[in-house]
């Protein structure tokens, strides 16, 4: 087969498993609407319960706790957003459909990009129900268009690179059931122990070498920098590398764990 | 040059947990092309591994699998182009509608737009399925799903197809329907390796047989070949008085092939014959000649079923019960 007509097939592939995974999105609204609801629930929450607390006005842009918290929030439904991927592949799995997929002379490395690619937009979809959300609550964006723009990109990107991390655990697991309990694993420790809803100063100072150096803290604060203007000592660049550090290193993973036939 | 086996194995082995678990241990077989062949045995027996490593899915520990020649393990994409996969839990998709399954497959097989819609709607028609085509999979009973899920399997026109049980579970008119829908692929050509735990099913549609029990083949052969081992027609009659017996197998003793063997209950006696309807005649002059007249007497063959507990002392399933099966014995 030539090369050109490869990657054609690669592309055909993965644009139909994605147009597949949307059609379930699509048919059962409920999905996206179940999957707003917990950190909507957050968001209000935490903005009239730790608001008070740790005080509107003082050093945040704007003014107010929820400018403060919106992007530690939507830096928390990315990262559980981007572990779905693994509920999703192992439910299939279960079902036999990853058995067909795989029986046909389809590429390799389609069914899982078309999942990731789906399970993005999904996120995509989510993060602009909280935004709405959030602007109700009063969240406004204080630094230009193109940044706000900007903060969206560099959270798609960090859950799209969970959703790797989440595929490879998910053709692992091989069972939606575990592979659920996994994200919870996950998503709380680093989501908490972060700068998503209080600042790091506050925790003990052991916890505190590791809330600075994970990559939720870096890609909260590269949020915070896009979405309000706090500088944020080179975030941005720190949540990208993050970001495709972890595809360079699971993309590969998923894939080969997809092909391994030995299982 | 001789024409290649639709499908052949050569002392496969699939081990797991180093060795401990021996899912196949050993298997040869070789299948013809254009014709069913029939993997029979019971659950866990290794049917579904040979499927797996025929289909690319699963590499062996040891031994080689071929399609059309092609060996599976070395060159698996070519044999995907060739192949078609339906399995037992009917792998499709609940949200997209019964078209959108089988045009998904086509488009995932390389074809163009007008071509995948095309052979869509000549499989929906094929399969009965155009009525609930545009509805959800989700609405579908379980009879659907299993002709949705061999749908899709034959949307790339596969030469050899592997159908895993693909009837386990289904009532018997869907089943009648599924087994029509298999004579007619064969008869366009198709190559098909059916595992199944039904005796009947194997008796019915399989050219060639190979019974499988802890991942072994303990037998292999034509349906008739397998029955024809266990010394073929049997001649049972049930006498009315215990005290008959002794008169009873005085008479019949030199039309039976073999010792006549005697029930438990001391009153059912089978004897083992050589010409068929031929004997039976003879068996009911030797008893009327002997007055002694049996409440009832019937002439029959071995089934799969007979063979299959000959083979390895345990029944297999059967789509009805066990009990009901085994008086039915051989009335077919």
């Amino acid at each position: 087969m030539s090369m050109s007509k490869q990657i054609r097939n690669e592309i055909s592939d993965t644009v139909v498993i994605t147009r597949r995974n949307l059609y379930r999105y699509i048919r059962l609204p409920q999905l996206v609407f179940f999957s707003s609801i917990q950190p909507i629930m957050f968001l209000t929450l935490f903005n009239f319960v730790f608001g008070g607390a740790i005080g509107n006005g003082t050093a945040i842009p704007g003014g107010k706790y929820i400018n403060y918290l919106l992007p530690g929030i939507l830096a928390q439904t990315m990262l559980f957003g981007g572990l779905q991927t693994g509920i999703g592949l192992a439910e299939d799995m279960g079902k036999g459909i990853i058995d067909r997929f795989r029986s046909l002379p389809m590429s390799r490395s389609a069914v899982m990009a078309g999942r990731t690619l789906s399970d993005m937009v999904r996120n995509l979809t989510v993060a602009g129900i909280m935004l709405t959300v959030g602007t109700l609550l009063g969240f406004r964006f204080q630094n230009g268009f193109i940044n706000a723009i900007g903060m969206i990109g560099i959270l798609l990107l960090f859950s799209f690179a969970f959703s790797w991390v989440a595929a490879f655990l998910g053709m692992s697991v091989g069972d939606a059931e575990t592979a659920q309990l996994a994200s919870f694993v996950i998503v709380f420790p680093l989501t908490f122990a972060s700068a998503a809803f209080v600042p790091i100063q506050t925790m003990p100072s052991w916890l505190q070498v590791f809330a600075r150096n994970q990559p939720v803290t870096h890609l909260v604060q590269a949020a915070r920098e896009l979405a309000l203007g706090v500088p944020s000592n080179g975030a941005i660049w720190k949540s990208a590398v993050w970001s495709l550090a972890i595809l360079s290193i699971f993309v590969p993973l998923a894939i080969a764990r997809y092909r391994s036939r030995a299982v | 040059m001789k024409k290649p086996y639709a499908f052949e194995v050569k002392d496969v082995a699939k081990y797991y947990d180093g060795g401990k678990v021996k899912a196949l241990d050993g298997v040869t077989l070789q299948a013809e092309q254009g014709k069913i062949f029939g993997l029979l045995g019971p659950n866990g027996a290794g049917k579904t591994t040979i499927v797996r490593m025929l289909s690319t899915l699963l590499s062996p520990t040891r031994g080689t699998a071929k399609v059309l020649g092609i060996d599976v393990d070395k060159e698996p994409n070519k044999v995907r182009e060739i192949i078609g996969l339906a399995g037992q839990y009917a792998a499709v998709d609940e949200f997209l509608t019964g078209r959108e399954n089988i045009y998904m497959s086509g488009r995932l097989y390389h074809l163009g737009h007008a071509e995948a819609k095309k052979r869509t709607a000549d499989i929906l028609e094929r399969l009965q399925l155009t009525d609930a085509a545009d509805r959800q999979v989700k609405t579908y009973s379980g009879g659907m799903r299993r002709r949705l899920d061999l749908g899709a399997s034959l949307i790339g026109q596969p030469k050899i197809l592997f159908l895993d049980e693909p009837t386990t579970g289904l009532d018997p008119r869907t089943r009648l329907d599924l087994w029509n829908i298999i004579r007619d692929l064969v008869a366009g050509g198709t190559t098909i390796l059916l595992t199944t735990q039904y005796l009947e099913e194997a008796d019915e549609l399989a050219d060639h047989i190979a019974v499988i029990d802890h991942g072994k083949v303990i037998a292999e052969g034509t349906s008739d070949q397998l029955k024809a081992r266990l010394g073929g027609d049997v001649v049972e009659f049930q006498l009315a008085h215990k005290r008959d017996l002794a008169t009873a197998l005085k008479a019949v003793a030199s039309h039976a092939k073999k010792e006549p063997t005697i029930d438990e209950d001391g009153l059912t006696i089978t004897v083992p014959v050589k010409d068929g309807s031929r004997s039976l005649m003879a068996v009911v002059g030797a008893l009327n000649t002997a007055k002694i007249i049996p409440t009832s007497l019937s002439l029959h063959r071995p089934s799969l079923d007979d063979v299959f507990l000959a083979l390895t002392g345990k029944k297999t399933q059967t789509s009805e019960d066990a009990a009901s099966s085994a008086s039915k014995k051989g009335k077919k």
